[in-house]
């Protein structure tokens, strides 16, 4: 499998995706500047985590009207699965990938964490590795990814299944206590229509190590690469 | 301050210059002349005891800052240590308090943006943040919104920039309500081949801008660092500088990828006192001049002066000298990454310092006499007097130990700070091995199986009640809380926060803590590398507690066989190490529970230090032990309850009866909460406590078996039964609960 | 010419700023204090000289990059 990352100038945990998907397929991915507006053929890309150019504006306004994400775009249309993680996602809905958008954090605060989430669905190449209704533990670090979207989008979200991930209680109950940012109906990662696009505000790639203090993440990896090798 | 068209140089200007009479009277005699206002905020920069340690470099120079691992000590950006494999680590630690007491968020914020840059200009790429801060009482008015402030631009900044902020340390002390510290610290990684220096060389070699434009931000903010607070400081905000730490981050990058060429000659970034002090420095370190074209100079303002753009303290900039030929590939790098790039001036084999601006000669000023000949103070100092021993009889010691336990551990000092560093991005680069929360933080070297522990730490208490002690102590704690995770202690940064130096008595904090840290950087083989002055850290009059801040770094040459405090087991044997002998003079149970703040700080036994600290490092590096914890504030139970919760484990102890028989002398609550120095407490299976008694005995290591962990409370046989969730409820409920008050 | 841009949340849309600005400020004593919503004023300085191309290119701005129209609204005002 060859995945690609997207580089923004402010994207900081891009060497944190390089370094799990390398070790997860055995081979580096190429690296998108942000100014590329051609990829080359690639299996999977990768939007990480970070400020993609300072989140002046908005978290991701910006970089989604890159010239990467031009392409990015493109290529999701047709179909190229896109994993878009904490920054990457707030990139994602600015860039109309996923419906919604991530609002600061109902506590205003920036939080950094480890949260458990449930996972709604196995049947999607990024989620093949776990069990439904599995709960898992990934941490957080974001001070906007509190997820909002009107009555209406939610309730289509929720009827097509597209929620991958929500926030719960290491009971794996989806409680209002266990929502770390105020996130409506505690989304913590969430599909498109196709389930080809994933955008999270967990960092799976932080916890694919046993020596970083799990590794919860790495079924995600193991995922992709069993659907795209 | 706008330059008028020639501004008349009275004593009245000299004076707002932060000059005394003697040193301006040294200007006139170093320049030969009058100089003009430009010249004058020069001298005034370069000289104040930010820039000059004028009254703490001779104290300075008693501090041991050799070893064979030790690439470069103090005087360059950082310090260097050699950490095996062609790897070396950069270093340090640095002040940023009065700017934070002013504009808590941008003062943090630009504090941890400058220790950043002080340690990428040096060719590292910064892997870990921490920090040390100091707040007035928590019932002061302003301690919440500075504490709050203060925390946000710290996370705001660094979790932007993408280096984690994995460590330090907050406490709250009355003597900081007018002057809090924030003082940060950096660790970057780099090649041992691939160091970079400020020294400025080859005539005629091109000097680079690089970084964001200049505007009329914190002028004579150096000035303002080095200069007492009064009722009207507050009025000084427009001098407090903005970050952007997104240009930070470009910043870095770029940099950091011309440092893979061989472009760049010299490289220093503009610190305090901006454009002036960096090009000073360079000329200075070189021993050549250098003349720049301030038109050249990227601005953020129109018509700004000569004046202003040497003095401007904008953040984001650094200045380099770079081999001729090499500017346009230098310049392709920055227009990469959208950095500003300028080639402002050219080394000159002048000695002097030669600013132009529409064609004029706008300063010039001799290099050496400026940077070298700076004014250098023997303060006149006063010791501080020794306080009387604590009669323990006096003492209403209530034998009740269950209450004063959850007492210290809901007091402010002790209290969690999950609801600070839980805002901090501690996890990114994903090399964090050992969070928060523990004696040190652990960050993995990048691809390999070592790691770097780090810490920062000081006992302000102990250090006002006895600077010797106090200053051995925080070295001593440092070095303790990076055995305590199995690293080899290697070096430390020193941040050194004292008073008025023109006080004697204050001089004798600082000249007491300096030879306490000296006798304990000698005893441990712990040089110091790097380190920061800050001094006038007092309000009308009132300084705060002497904090001769310790920042260190270990080393774990494999990072599988490595410690941390939680329990991690039910059923493991619980050890303790180290002398008891129940001190508790300037402890927390003291202040705490009793309401004074008495007697002599614990005595720091530097020989049983290293030999209990060298025994635990020993076994953990066998991998017998992989559960430690050193013993600080609050002594032994409150250890012991931090390893309970840390493990979401309980344990059962009962008092070692070789203690009991010798009750008499150690009351109770002395046992349980003296802050007896150089002790640990550790877990380990059953079966191998026998066997590390004996080579503990064996080693001179005094040893006693407490009792096992297990179960879902903390007991004391004999007086208390505590379950671990009414213990955690007290640790992490004071700070969000004092935070969410309006 | 200039043009000052407004940007809102939509009512309905959760404010926590606006929320925790309200809770200060009633903290601090001031009292009848309803909602507070807080939003952003962006400046922009324009070449063009006629009001009508100006507003139009100012309100493709908004549209494609300076308000999420999810949920934000915005208005304009050009000054001449």
């Amino acid at each position: 499998m060859q995945a690609a990352v997207v580089v923004f100038p402010g994207s900081n945990c891009d060497r944190d995706a390089a370094v799990a998907l390398a070790e997860a397929t055995g081979r580096p991915p190429y690296l998108a500047w942000h100014r590329d507006s051609a990829l080359p053929a690639v299996d999977l890309i990768v939007i990480p985590g970070g400020f993609a150019y300072g989140d002046y504006l908005r978290a991701g306004a910006m970089a989604a009207r890159s010239p990467v994400m031009r392409e990015v775009v493109a290529r999701a249309g047709r179909g190229t699965p896109i994993l878009a993680i904490c920054n990457g996602f707030q990139v994602a809905t600015e860039a109309g990938l996923l419906p919604g958008v991530l609002m600061r954090n109902a506590d205003l605060r920036f939080v950094c964490r480890d949260v458990h989430l449930k996972v709604e669905s196995d049947k999607t190449p990024f989620t093949a590795h776990y069990r439904p209704g599995q709960v898992i533990r990934i941490p957080i670090a974001h001070a906007e990814g509190n997820y909002f979207a009107d009555a209406a989008t939610l309730a289509e979200i929720e009827a097509r299944g597209q929620v991958a991930f929500r926030y719960c209680a290491a009971d794996g109950a989806v409680t209002a206590a266990a929502n770390p940012n105020g996130s409506q109906h505690n989304i913590a990662g969430l599909f498109n229509r196709a389930r080809t696009v994933l955008g999270m505000m967990p960092h799976p790639e932080r916890l694919a190590d046993p020596l970083l203090g799990g590794s919860d993440g790495k079924a995600m990896f193991t995922s992709l690469i069993a659907a795209l090798s | 301050m706008r330059e008028a068209a020639a501004p008349e140089i009275t004593p009245e200007v000299v004076a707002a210059h932060g000059l005394s009479p003697e040193e301006y009277a040294r200007a006139l005699q170093i320049l030969g002349r009058e100089p003009n206002l430009t010249e004058l905020g020069i001298f005034s920069v370069m000289w104040s005891e930010h820039c000059s340690y004028k009254s703490s470099r001779k104290w300075l120079k008693r501090l041991p800052t050799t070893a064979p691992w030790v690439i470069c000590g103090p005087g360059e950006n950082a310090g260097i240590i050699d950490i095996g494999d062609g790897q070396a680590v950069i270093f340090k630690m640095e002040s940023h308090n009065h700017p934070s007491f002013i504009e808590p968020y941008q003062g943090a914020a630009t504090g941890v943006g400058g220790i950043l840059r002080d340690v990428f200009t040096m060719g590292a790429r910064p892997i870990a943040n921490l920090n040390a801060l100091r707040f007035g009482a928590p019932e002061h008015s302003k301690t919440r919104h500075l504490l709050a402030g203060v925390v946000a631009g710290i996370g705001g900044y660094g979790n932007c920039v993408g280096v984690p902020t994995v460590g330090g340390e907050c406490t709250f002390h009355p003597s900081f309500n007018g002057n809090i510290l924030v003082n940060a610290m950096t660790v970057g990684l780099v090649a041992r081949d691939r160091i970079f220096y400020s020294a400025a060389a080859g005539i005629g070699n091109p000097v680079v801008y690089v970084g964001s434009k200049t505007g009329r931000d914190g002028i004579h903010g150096a000035t303002m660092a080095s200069a007492e607070f009064d009722e009207r400081s507050e009025e000084k905000r427009p001098t407090v500088q903005v970050g952007d730490p997104f240009t930070e981050k470009l910043l870095i990058e770029a940099c950091l990828e011309l440092m893979k060429t061989d472009a760049i000659v010299a490289i220093q970034d503009m610190g305090a006192a901006g454009l002036t002090s960096s090009s000073f420095e360079m000329a200075s370190k070189g021993g050549v001049g250098i003349e720049l074209d301030l038109d050249c100079v990227p601005a953020r303002e129109s018509a700004m002066s000569a004046y202003e753009i040497m003095l401007s303290e904008s953040q984001e900039r650094m200045l380099m000298v770079l081999k001729p030929g090499r500017e346009a590939e230098a310049a392709a790098i920055f227009e990469k990454w959208e950095v500003d790039f300028a080639v402002i001036g050219h080394v000159t084999d002048s000695g002097r310092m030669v600013l132009k601006m529409a064609g004029a000669t706008v300063a010039d000023l001799p290099v050496a006499p400026l940077s070298a000949a700076a004014p250098v103070y023997d303060r006149p100092f006063q010791a501080t007097p020794p306080r009387p021993e604590l009669d323990c009889a006096s003492l209403a010691l209530s034998p009740d130990l269950g209450p004063a336990l959850l007492a210290l551990l809901a007091c402010p000092d002790l209290a969690a700070k999950r609801w600070i560093w839980q805002q901090y991005d501690h996890m990114v680069m994903a090399d964090t091995i050992q969070r928060p929360g523990g004696d040190a933080a652990v960050v993995r070297v990048h691809g390999t199986e070592k790691a770097l522990a780090l810490t920062t730490d000081c006992t302000p208490r102990y250090c006002a009640a006895s600077p010797e002690a106090g200053g051995a102590q925080a070295v001593a704690e440092a070095w303790r809380n990076l055995t305590a995770v199995g690293a080899r202690p290697l070096a430390i940064t020193d941040c050194l926060n004292f008073g008025n130096p023109e006080r004697p008595e204050i001089m004798g904090q600082l000249v007491g803590c300096i030879e306490g840290m000296r006798e304990a950087c000698l005893a441990l083989d712990f040089p110091v590398v790097s380190g920061n002055v800050s001094l006038y850290n007092e309000t009308n009059g009132k300084a705060v507690q002497p904090v001769p801040g310790i920042g260190a770094v270990g080393l774990l040459a494999d990072c599988r066989r490595m410690a941390s405090l939680g329990l991690k087991q039910p059923g493991m044997r619980l050890l303790l190490i180290g002398d008891t002998a129940g001190h508790l003079g300037q402890s927390l149970y003291l202040r705490e529970i009793l309401g004074r703040e008495e007697g002599p700080p614990p005595p720091v036994n530097l020989a049983a230090e290293r030999r209990n600290g060298d025994f635990v490092r020993a076994a953990i590096a066998r991998g017998e032990i992989d559960t430690c914890h050193d013993l600080a504030d609050g002594g032994l139970l409150v250890a012991l309850a931090e390893m309970c919760l840390a493990g979401g484990i309980g344990a059962r102890i009962a008092r070692p009866a070789a203690d009991q028989a010798s009750a008499a002398a150690i009351p109770a609550a002395a046992w349980a909460f003296g802050e007896d120095q150089g002790r640990y407490l550790v877990a380990l299976p059953e079966d191998l406590a026998a066997s590390f008694l004996a080579s503990a005995a064996a080693a001179g290591v005094p040893a006693a078996s407490l009792g096992r962990s297990g179960g879902e409370d903390l007991t004391l046989e004999g007086s208390f039964t505590i379950s671990v969730a009414e213990l955690g409820a007290a640790n992490e409920g004071w700070l969000p609960a004092y935070m969410a008050q309006p | 010419m200039k043009a000052r841009v407004h940007i809102t949340l939509k009512s309905g849309v959760l404010d926590p700023q606006g929320k925790a600005i309200g809770h200060a400020l009633s903290s601090l004593g001031f009292t009848g204090i309803g909602e507070v919503r807080q939003g952003k004023v962006i400046e922009i300085e324009l070449a063009e000289s006629d009001p009508a191309t100006a507003r139009a290119s100012i309100e493709a701005m908004c549209t494609k990059l300076l308000a999420n129209i999810v949920i934000e609204n915005y208005t304009i005002a050009i000054d001449a």
